[in-house]
């Protein structure tokens, strides 16, 4: 797993209302990295960037071993893309798209391509303008699946499906990695589907790289530790502590570099220590945005 | 066989957690046996639709705990101990006695009450087993 299917160095982009900074990201091969950010944040522009449809103006990035956007064009035949604004074309079907897609593709699987039609409850002879939003976002992943692409870039895959059809589509890429040298990336906000699927997270706000981890790691270092505090105890401050709620004698302290000799430190200066509560990634995702946008405005 | 093992997400615990878990009661149950092949890390989180990472973790610790053995480019197995499932229960009572220890002593029962109170619910529940036999 050493080999890198991404990487972006030091790679910005500037609009006139917008601009990413500075993103540094890694994706090893065999490997699925969720990408999750609020609506804005710059997921977007970024798998844009790494698709060769938008250039940046600094930084370089390499997919697949090839240096984007220069080579794109070689980079793509290995890259399987979906987005919500990709179009299929509404008057033909499903099966018309899958012939159209089969002889440009060396390593199409028309078996593979004719079990997920199954898996996916789909109907090939169906015009796609008579599809609803699950079916169109199943046609597409069907579509990208089947060219068996070394990597998978999917914008917001399980958004607006309901909750059959996004377990059908997370049950399929979880499949892809069988194979040890594919690798997915993968945007969304809906952080259930990335902590259950996803071995590498990324968090992106406002344009920039806040946080970027193996999973197992990210919901290690991140605690809440719920203190009781004596009679005018003051609450405890040490680094690591990200976040106070809480109130009075009752605080709550979030830390994202938890560690056990924070609890014996707590003792030492008098407060109890009731509780050290692990985080949902929806958890350490907002507080994460939130420290950092109080920081910034400090 | 690995299918069996079910993760819920509003367990609170960690998903590597609740697979180490699992995967101790089938070894202590003998369901499965020392030196038997397990799936693989990507097999098992495959199955399961978690990260593989996920499943990484879990069998680092279970290795640590001398339960699983991985043999570089061999697999997993259970650990060839035969006596692997008596001793994941006598683990599993120790921490129940410490456990039932620690709130005892939270309410300032002496050791003398406390191994007085073990006496008696062990008491009780051989009479009820006597019961039921009766009847």
């Amino acid at each position: 797993m050493s080999e890198l299917s991404v990487q972006f160095q030091g790679v910005s982009k500037k609009y006139p209302h917008f601009s990413l900074d500075e993103i540094d990201l890694e994706l090893p091969a065999g490997s699925i990295m969720g990408l999750i950010g609020a609506n804005g944040a710059g997921k977007s522009t970024t798998i844009r960037i790494l698709m060769g449809l938008v250039h940046q103006d600094a930084g370089s990035v390499r997919v697949l071993g090839h240096p984007m956007p220069a080579d794109q064009a070689a980079a793509k035949l290995d890259i399987g893309f979906v987005s919500e604004d990709m179009r299929l074309y509404g008057q033909a079907t499903l099966a018309w798209h899958m012939e159209f897609l089969r002889p440009i593709y060396p390593r199409w699987d028309q078996p593979y391509a004719e079990a997920l039609v199954r898996r996916f409850d789909l109907t090939p002879q169906q015009k796609i303008k008579g599809l609803s939003h699950g079916q169109r976002v199943k046609a597409a992943l069907l579509l990208a699946l089947a060219r068996r692409p070394r990597l998978l870039v999917l914008d917001e895959p399980t958004t607006g499906l309901d909750p059959v059809a996004r377990k059908e589509v997370l049950d399929e890429l979880m499949a892809v990695l069988a194979d040890e040298e594919r690798t997915i990336l993968f945007s969304s906000h809906n952080t259930l589907d990335v902590e259950q699927i996803s071995d590498q997270i990324t968090f992106i706000d406002r344009g920039r790289i806040i946080d970027s981890d193996d999973k197992e790691a990210f919901l290690d270092r991140w605690r809440r530790l719920r203190l009781v505090l004596p009679p005018d105890g003051a609450v405890p401050r040490f680094p690591g502590i990200v976040q106070v709620d809480g109130s009075g004698r009752l605080p709550v302290l979030t830390t994202n570099n938890f560690e056990p000799a924070m609890v014996s430190a707590c003792n030492e200066l008098g407060a109890t220590v009731q509780a050290v509560d692990t985080m949902t990634l929806e958890e350490i995702f907002v507080a994460n945005v939130h420290s950092r946008r109080e920081r910034l405005s400090a | 066989m690995h299918s069996s093992i079910v993760i819920s997400q509003s367990d609170r615990r960690p998903m590597y957690q609740q697979i180490m878990d699992q995967i101790k009661q089938r070894v202590a149950v003998g369901e499965w046996a020392p030196g038997e092949e397990i799936p693989s890390i990507r097999q098992l989180a495959i199955a399961l639709r978690v990260s593989v990472i996920t499943v990484k973790r879990a069998y680092l610790e279970l290795e640590r705990e001398r339960i699983i053995l991985t043999q570089q480019g061999k697999g997993s197995i259970v650990a060839p101990d035969p006596d692997l499932g008596p001793r994941l229960y006598h683990e599993e009572f120790q921490e129940h006695l410490e456990q039932a220890t620690r709130l005892g002593t939270l309410l300032g029962l002496s050791n003398d009450e406390i191994a007085r109170r073990i006496q008696e619910a062990s008491n009780r529940l051989n009479e009820d087993r006597l019961t039921k036999e009766i009847v």
